[in-house]
This record gives C-alpha cells, sequence and structure tokens, in this order.
C-alpha cells in the first residue's frame, strides 16, 4: 500500500479551491458594496446610539367631549407602533406619558421627518373603485428574468428593490402565487405583457387593464369628474406601465408607493393585504368617497352566520355618495366590483359590493377574526388613530444605556473571544486555525450584512441583539466543534486524515443541519408571529443560523479539504491537532508511523 | 493536551466515562429539587418587571451639567429601581424608573432635586405606560407555544416521540431555572431578559439535538445485538460526545461569562447584567439538561418498549451464562469506568456489526470489510 491513493473524491466534494474562491469573492463584494453604500457601520437602536423622540399631544376629536380616553390613548399606541415598526426590527418605542401624551422614540438614523409625518397625522381614509389588482409580486423573483429593454431602463423607478432586500422576503408577504380570484398565473402569455420586464405572476386580467381605467368614470358623482383627462390614453398606459413594475413584497417599496402625493380625481396605484394576508397590488380609481363620510363604524358578530362583521353608518353626503358607488360597482365584473378602503395609501380592505347600498349604513362581512373586524372598525371610525394628535416636542435622546455599556459589551465580548480562540488552539492546535478563519469569514459577513439592512429594511442594533451576535458565536464554533470531532473519531478508528474528513463530513453535517433548523424554526414561528423587539430578535436569530450553515458549507468544509492536502495536518504533525497517536488512534498506525516520502498528492493532477 | 486527546480516544471507545444513565435517579433528583427552589421563588418572590412592561415614572429635567451617569445612579439610589436615563438634545435629562406610585414620585424628586442640585419644582414627574405593550408580549407567548408545538412535531418526525418529549421536558427545566433564578436574585425583567430567554430556548434544544443525534446513531442496529442495552448504548453515546458538549458548552459560555463578569460587573447593574444573567444561567442549565436529564429521560421510555425489554432479558441472559462459563466477562457494564471492557473479543453474530457503531473496535482495524482497503498505512 505504499502508492499513494488518489483521494477518492466523492461527487458531492465538488471542487474546494472554487468554493472557497466564491464564498471570498462574495465577502468580498458585499464588504465593497457596503463602503461604496456609504453605511460602514450596522444602525445602533435607540439603547445604544439615542435618536429622536416626538412627544405627541393627544386632542379630542371635534364633535366629542370629555376626556382623552386612556382606551383610546393606548389603541393610538398600537397603530403608531404598527406604522414606525414596520418590519419590528427598527427598534422605534412607543409609550404613553401622563395623560395625553405619547412619546414616540425613534433611533438615529432613521429620517426623522418622514417620521414624524408617520406618526402625526391622523390617518388619511379614502374609498376607492379597484380597477384592478394582482397578487403582489418582486422584481428579482424569476430567475430568467430578462433585462429590462433599453426603453425601459431609463424610467427605473426607486421603487427597485436593492440588495439585501431579499432577506426580510420570507415573511408572510411572499409573491401570491395564486391569485384569489382564481386568475391564472402563469401569464407571460398574456397579450398586454409582452413578457418583457413583468414578473411572470402578473395575472392577466380578464379585461386589459389600460382600458379599465378609461372607462370607470361615468356616472361617478360629481366631485370626481372623468378621471382621464385628454391625453388619458398616454396616462393610463404610463399608469399600466408602472403597475406592471409596482413590487409589493417589500416593505420599502410599500412605503414609498404609500407615501407618494396623488390627486384625489386620479387614478392611483396601491398595495394592500387581501384575506390569505398575501400582498396584492392594485390599480384604484379616483376617490368615490372620503373617509370623513363615515358616522361611525364597529365590529360586531353577524346573529345569522356568527362571523364576525364590520358596520358603518355615513353622514348625510356619504349615503348618496355611497349609494351611488356601490350601485356602479355591483354590476361590475370581479375585481372591479370592489372598492378598496385605502388607509394611509394602503388598501387596508377591498369588499366587494353586490347591490347598491342606500339606508346609510353598510356590512362589511369576510373571513374576519375579532380582531381584524375591530382593526377594521377602528380604521373606519377614526381614519385609524381614534384621537386626533399634534406633535408638541422634537428633541434628541441620548442613548439611553450611554456608551459606556456598549463598550463594556463589546469589550467583554472580544475578551470572551480571545478566550475561545486561546482555548480552541489549545485543544486543536493547527485545527483552530480553520476554526479561527471560519469565525472570521462568519463575522465578516455578519457585520456587512447588517450594516447593509441598516438602509435597506431599517434594521437597527440594540444591546440584546449585540448579546444574542455574541452568543451566536458559540452556535457558530458548535458546528466547527462537531465537524472536528467526527474527523478525530474517524482518525482514531485508524483511518488517514482525507478519507477521515470525507467520511466524517456526511454526518456532521446531518447534525448541523439538524440542530441548525431547531433555531431557524424558533426564528421563523418567532419572526412571523410576534411584532415588536421580539421579531428584531427573531430576524436576527435566523440570520446568524442561516450564515452558520452557508459558513460551514462553503468555507469551514473546503478549506479543511484543502488543509487535509496539506503535509502539515495529513501527516499528523503533533501541533496540527490530528496527530493520530495525540488522538489514541488504533494501534494498526504504530507499525508505520514512518513519515511519507512526499507530499501526497498536493495537486490535483 | 496529549492526556486530552487520549480521554476523547477513550471516551469515544467507551474505555472510560460516567455512567449518565445508571446515576441518572442522582440528576433527576438534583433538577427537581432547582425546579420547585424556582417555582417557589417565582410564586413567593414573584418577578420584578422592568418599566417597558408595567411603566412607571417619568422625570424630565430643566437644562442641566449633571451627567446621565450620576443622574442614573442617584435615580437608583432613590428609588431603588433600575432607572432609564437619557439626555436631551435641549440639554435636559430624562430619567425613567419602573414601579413608582404617584406618592413615592414626590419623594423621588425631592431626592432628585437634592441630589443633582436643582430646585424641585422645576423637575417634572409624569406617568408613564408600558412601552413593551401587552400586544407584545401576549404575542411572545403564542410565538413561544407555536414553537413548541412546532419542534416536537418536527423531533418526533426526525427523531421520534420519546425523543421530542424528552427534549421537551428538557426545555421546560431550563427556561423554569431561568427565571426562577430571576425571582431569586430579584433582578428586574427587561426585553433584554426576555430575549435573553428566548435565545436559551433556541440554544437550549439545539445542544440537545446534537446529543439525540449521536444518540439516534449509534442505537441503529441495536436490536440486532445482544450485548448492550438501550440503556447502556445511550450511556456510551453521551460520553462519545461528551467532548464535544463540553467544548461547546465552553465556547458559548466564555463570552457570556465575560459579558457577565466583565461587563456587568465593572458596570453594576444594567442592561447587559440582566441579558447575560440570563444567558448564563440559561446556556449552563441548557447544556446541563442536555446530558443529564434529556438523553437518560430517552433511556428512561425506550426501556419500556416491549423489544428493548426483551433485549435486556437477553443481554443480562447473556452476561449471566458468560459469567457461569467463568469467563471474565465484564458483568456490570454500569460501571464501565474501570475500563477494561475491550479486552474481550466477543464475537458474536451480530456484535460486529453493532460493534462497528457502537462497541469497542476490539478487532484490528484490517478486517474493515467493506471500507475498500486496508486503511491505517501510509497513505
Amino acid at each position: 500500500m505504499a502508492a499513494p491513493k488518489k483521494g477518492r473524491r466523492s461527487p458531492s466534494q465538488g471542487n474546494p479551491g472554487r468554493t472557497l474562491v466564491l464564498i471570498l469573492i462574495a465577502i468580498a463584494a458585499l464588504t465593497g458594496g457596503m463602503f461604496a453604500s456609504g453605511h460602514t457601520k450596522p444602525r445602533l437602536g435607540i439603547d445604544l446610539a439615542g435618536g429622536t423622540s416626538i412627544t405627541l399631544e393627544a386632542k379630542n376629536q371635534p364633535g366629542k367631549k370629555g376626556e382623552v380616553r386612556k382606551e383610546d390613548l393606548d389603541t393610538a399606541v398600537g397603530i403608531i407602533e404598527r406604522r414606525v415598526n414596520g418590519l419590528g426590527v427598527s427598534e422605534a418605542e412607543v409609550q404613553t406619558q401622563g395623560d395625553e401624551h405619547i412619546v414616540v422614540n425613534i433611533p438615529k438614523g432613521t429620517n426623522s421627518k418622514q417620521a414624524q409625518e408617520q406618526v402625526g397625522t391622523t390617518a388619511q381614509l379614502f374609498f376607492r373603485p379597484v380597477l384592478t389588482r394582482a397578487p403582489a409580486t418582486g422584481p428579482e423573483q424569476q430567475p430568467p428574468n430578462p433585462k429590462p429593454s433599453p426603453s425601459e431602463s431609463g424610467s427605473q423607478k426607486p421603487e427597485k428593490p436593492e440588495k439585501g432586500d431579499s432577506a426580510e422576503g420570507d415573511k408572510n408577504d411572499k409573491p401570491a402565487d395564486k391569485a384569489t380570484e382564481g386568475s391564472s398565473d402563469a401569464p407571460s402569455a398574456s397579450p398586454t405583457t409582452q413578457g418583457r420586464v413583468l414578473p411572470e405572476a402578473l395575472k392577466a386580467d380578464p379585461t386589459p387593464t389600460p382600458e379599465a381605467s378609461t372607462k370607470p368614470g361615468d356616472g361617478v358623482r360629481k366631485p370626481t369628474p372623468e378621471p382621464t383627462k385628454p391625453g388619458g390614453e398616454a396616462e393610463a398606459a404610463d399608469l399600466q406601465k408602472r403597475f406592471e413594475k409596482l413590487d409589493c413584497t417589500t416593505a420599502k417599496s410599500r412605503s414609498a408607493i404609500a407615501s407618494k402625493p396623488v390627486s384625489s380625481k386620479e387614478p392611483m396605484l396601491a398595495c394592500g393585504e387581501d384575506g390569505e394576508k398575501q400582498w396584492q397590488k392594485f390599480i384604484l380609481g379616483p376617490v368615490a368617497m372620503k373617509g370623513t363620510e363615515v358616522d361611525g363604524a364597529k365590529a360586531l358578530i353577524n346573529q345569522q352566520n356568527g362571523e364576525w362583521q364590520v358596520s358603518m353608518d355615513f353622514t348625510g353626503k356619504g349615503r348618496d355618495q355611497f349609494a351611488d358607488i356601490t350601485g356602479q360597482l355591483a354590476q361590475k365584473q370581479s375585481p372591479q366590483n370592489e372598492f378598496a378602503i385605502l388607509l394611509d395609501g394602503e388598501v387596508a380592505s377591498h369588499p366587494y359590493v353586490t347591490k347598491s347600498i342606500t339606508q346609510g349604513s353598510a356590512e362589511i362581512s369576510g373571513s374576519m377574526d375579532q380582531q381584524e373586524a375591530k382593526d377594521l372598525a377602528n380604521i373606519l371610525s377614526f381614519g385609524a388613530l381614534p384621537l386626533t394628535f399634534e406633535v408638541q416636542s422634537v428633541d434628541t435622546v441620548d442613548a439611553a444605556l450611554g456608551g459606556e455599556q456598549l463598550r463594556a459589551g463589546l469589550l467583554a465580548g472580544a475578551i470572551g473571544l480571545a478566550l475561545v480562540i486561546i482555548y480552541l488552539v489549545v485543544y486543536y492546535r493547527g485545527l483552530s486555525l480553520i476554526a479561527i478563519a471560519s469565525l472570521l469569514a462568519s463575522a465578516a459577513l455578519t457585520y456587512t450584512i447588517m450594516s447593509l439592512l441598516g438602509p435597506a429594511i431599517g434594521f437597527a442594533l440594540n444591546l440584546p441583539a449585540v448579546c444574542g451576535a455574541i452568543v451566536a458565536i458559540g452556535i457558530t464554533a458548535d458546528s466547527f466543534i462537531v465537524f472536528f470531532e467526527r474527523i478525530r473519531d474517524e482518525i482514531r478508528e485508524g483511518r488517514t486524515l482525507r478519507p477521515a474528513v470525507e467520511r466524517g463530513w456526511p454526518r456532521a453535517r446531518r447534525t448541523i443541519l439538524v440542530s441548525d433548523f431547531v433555531s431557524f424554526l424558533a426564528a421563523a414561528v418567532l419572526f412571523i408571529v410576534t411584532v415588536g423587539k421580539v421579531q428584531g430578535f427573531a430576524f436576527t436569530l435566523g440570520l446568524t443560523t442561516l450564515l452558520d450553515v452557508v459558513v460551514v458549507f462553503f468555507f469551514t468544509k473546503p478549506l479543511m479539504t484543502i488543509m487535509a492536502r496539506k503535509k502539515f495536518f495529513a501527516n499528523g504533525h503533533p501541533w496540527s491537532g490530528l496527530d493520530p497517536k495525540r488522538l489514541g488512534a488504533k494501534p494498526p498506525l504504530r507499525r508505520t508511523r514512518r513519515r511519507p516520502s512526499g507530499p501526497a498528492d498536493t495537486k490535483e493532477a | 493536551m496529549s492526556k486530552l486527546g487520549n480521554l476523547g480516544a477513550r471516551l469515544y471507545r467507551g474505555e472510560v466515562g460516567y455512567d449518565f444513565v445508571g446515576k441518572r435517579m442522582i440528576w433527576y433528583g438534583l433538577s427537581i429539587l432547582i425546579t420547585i427552589t424556582a417555582i417557589l421563588g417565582l410564586t413567593v418572590r414573584g418577578l420584578n418587571m422592568g418599566i417597558e412592561f408595567e411603566g412607571g415614572a417619568v422625570f424630565t429635567t430643566p437644562k442641566t451639567s449633571v451627567s446621565t451617569e450620576d443622574a442614573r445612579h442617584s435615580a437608583e439610589k432613590a428609588s431603588g429601581h433600575d432607572a432609564i436615563v437619557q439626555k436631551l438634545g435641549s440639554g435636559a435629562v430624562r430619567i425613567q424608573i419602573s414601579d413608582v406610585d404617584p406618592t413615592k414620585s414626590t419623594q423621588i424628586k425631592e431626592e432628585l432635586a437634592k441630589d443633582l442640585k436643582i430646585s424641585e419644582n422645576k423637575i417634572s414627574a409624569e406617568l408613564v405606560g408600558p412601552s413593551w405593550g401587552e400586544q407584545v408580549a401576549q404575542k411572545a407567548w403564542t410565538g413561544l407555544w407555536v414553537f413548541m408545538v412546532l419542534v416536537v412535531i418536527y423531533l418526533a418526525i426526525a427523531f421520534e416521540w420519546r425523543m421530542a418529549i424528552a427534549a421537551l421536558i428538557a426545555l421546560i427545566h431550563d427556561i423554569t431555572i431561568t427565571v426562577g433564578i430571576y425571582a431569586l436574585v430579584g433582578f428586574e425583567v427587561t426585553p433584554g431578559t426576555v430575549i435573553g430567554l428566548l435565545t436559551i430556548l433556541g440554544y437550549s434544544l439545539y445542544d440537545t439535538v446534537v446529543v439525540f443525534d449521536s444518540l439516534k446513531e449509534s442505537s441503529k442496529d441495536i436490536l440486532k445485538q445482544n450485548r448492550w442495552t438501550y440503556s447502556e448504548i445511550a450511556n456510551r453515546s453521551i460520553n462519545g460526545t461528551l467532548v464535544r458538549s463540553i467544548n461547546t458548552t465552553v465556547v458559548a459560555l466564555l463570552p457570556v461569562a465575560g459579558l457577565l463578569f466583565i461587563g456587568g460587573g465593572a458596570m453594576g447593574a444594567g442592561m447587559l447584567n440582566d441579558i447575560s444573567l440570563s444567558l448564563f444561567v440559561g446556556l449552563a442549565a441548557g447544556a446541563y439538561s442536555s446530558i443529564f436529564i434529556a438523553t437518560p429521560l430517552v433511556a428512561d421510555l425506550k426501556e419500556r418498549q416491549p423489544e428493548m425489554k426483551a433485549l435486556r432479558k437477553r443481554v443480562l441472559a447473556k452476561r449471566a451464562a458468560a459469567a457461569a462459563k467463568g469467563e471474565s466477562l465484564e458483568t456490570g457494564r454500569d460501571e464501565p469506568s474501570d475500563g477494561d471492557d475491550d479486552g474481550e473479543p466477543v464475537a458474536t453474530a451480530g456484535g460486529a456489526s453493532a460493534a462497528a457503531v457502537v462497541g469497542p473496535r476490539n478487532q484490528p482495524v484490517s478486517r474493515g470489510r467493506g471500507r475498500g482497503r486496508p486503511s491505517g498505512k501510509r497513505r
């Protein structure tokens, strides 16, 4: 057996060198992107970096007398929290102060002006007819996405998602792959869409939409003139084009479209969730009725079928308008028999109309649970916020925890990391080089991705998240330890290093995947179910778990494979951490502990 | 480290080892004791909820040159609670203190005024509501339940229901202990604490799953042999992964210990302490429970299976027969620490296949059939 065996290259092994190069390129690209974007530090939460504190004072609704009710204040806190904390990763805090104030703290680096608008304004509520809707799609969803043709690349809108927001696409806003109205979702063949930049899932609406937006005005009441001015053809086409480009799958593009100022006489684009919590995109006709015409709304249980529904009452003017609009819509085909309840530019609900509603009150029913019904009633009654607020003061606040806490945390983390490294070196010797390199790769990836997520989705790190990242060191290191121990066990069985690596890997891989899956499951569940800070935490946990898998698979394993060919490791140098004698390998090795005549096969022939 | 390496090897081959499963009752007892203490602490002392959950009072001073550190210090002295202190852009200081009722707030105001040398009527005091609304807490609970159900289902599929149950018990054990320690120490529960707890949740299971994975592997062909009972194999597999468990725990605990003793200790109370304490206790409990609680529990549950009972009978019968023959076969593999248990080449039909997985490899390696070539020689 003197002839050196060519290592059996299992097909799974691929080309370790190439994999390594690829991931290093990826890390370099991310780092480059980070410097290019100018966001070289992760955004820090209020507790670490301070931010802006906005104090809102509640004003009673005109026509209502009495105190500001505590429940209303609490409801408002919930709603404002949802507004400023879109994804739960931005670490904003909302709390009541005294009997009629709400304090909103927003971390540094948020656009505080925009935030003030978000929290301070009572929501705008409008009713608009739906002209067309389609499942939300993200342009990046289609792998064979054709490049936009030059004619269009000029009109790229800023809504184009940035790198990195695919990371947050796995909430429940996956593109709806089933349109609710039974429209097909394989429509690149549809005549209106030449399959150019069009996302696949854009449904072929039974009625070609460009025309749709030219006809709905007839008969809408007088405050809304014909939606299309002369030259409407072009505008409609333009609207249609923008509709096709619209991506409702990311929070960023949603808020961009929602905050776009639109005249109430024009058709507009909007995003909204349907009953199945899938994002949809809409083209909406001109405003048919303002939210102020709703006199009140409440959630109640339908006595006949036991379902939750919302009943609204209208003012006199509202009643006429509503009768009008419902009369028109009831005769149309889906989805044009729907009217959208538009809150702050986002579609809160889009019930369809079956008949003209003339008696000054209406019910909205559908599969709602109690909370949804209450929310909708709230929205309808108060234009979202149960109270009107005035911004009383805007103030910068410094870090609640003071820099010394972060410094202490980072110092402690650094000391802890140093201890970990010392421990690994003592125990694993040469192997620890691989572990340390992997830890560094993992740290670089985590840091760059977190920095880039700041501007992309408003991700902010608070102290708990920093601590979580420090704990993640342990979880990441665990994967290496599992792998190394496996290899050592194989060597104890009497194998030489390369077969030991190749045999040890599949078993270590399984362990790593099973246990990481559990961590990821925890992160995913918490992210979907919870709100606020817990959601932010879940996001961090999920991210670090995914990166752990990526690093082990694409960095540690190939590096180990390459290192296994090096004489230093392969011959079990006492300092390599793989010395069979030290590991107490089985006796057969003892007979032939002769140095091999040369390097085994460092070069792949 | 050669000693350690050798120890690892001997652990791996089962030459040495601690009888985790055999002595499980001691550890169960210990755990039950700690858990009862924790529950007592919870019921008697209760948890000290921070301002984020319960609201409290906020004091705003006029423009002042007082440093936030001093302000925090005097606020904590005056109230006996953690305080959140922020300097506002205007130079004013905002101090939030949890669990303050109106009568107490006047007193705190006086003390603050005295300490910070600001006239008392310039400090405004107001009650603040929780910034972690009930909704957040409620949804966190929901998330916890959903996760537990899912993870039990997943583990039942990936391993088997007995392991899923054992993992769940270990998880509940870890969380109870951590929460109990909080109640006993009287630290305030902040969002940091909750997040620490949730981290533990993932980690505790993670650790258990790694041990279970090796257990599953070693008990694959258990019924094809009659040398060891399930409990013994479980014990071997704990010992086999012991090095990994210890290393992982050390590596996970070192940074946290750094946070706790260096970060927290140097800073006194604070967010760091909250988080790192819950992490430290939880990680330690998680590592302990995956070895001392979860795996012995699985062994307990498995031993009730009829086929495992039959196996136990076979094994004992075989040992009895061997002993009767006067062979110096190991009798009490439950006490393997004397470490002479792979001296005997017992070549039963099934023995070899099982040994390839778990047993001591007591044939020369070259007998490794099916491995394609003699290994362990020169490359």
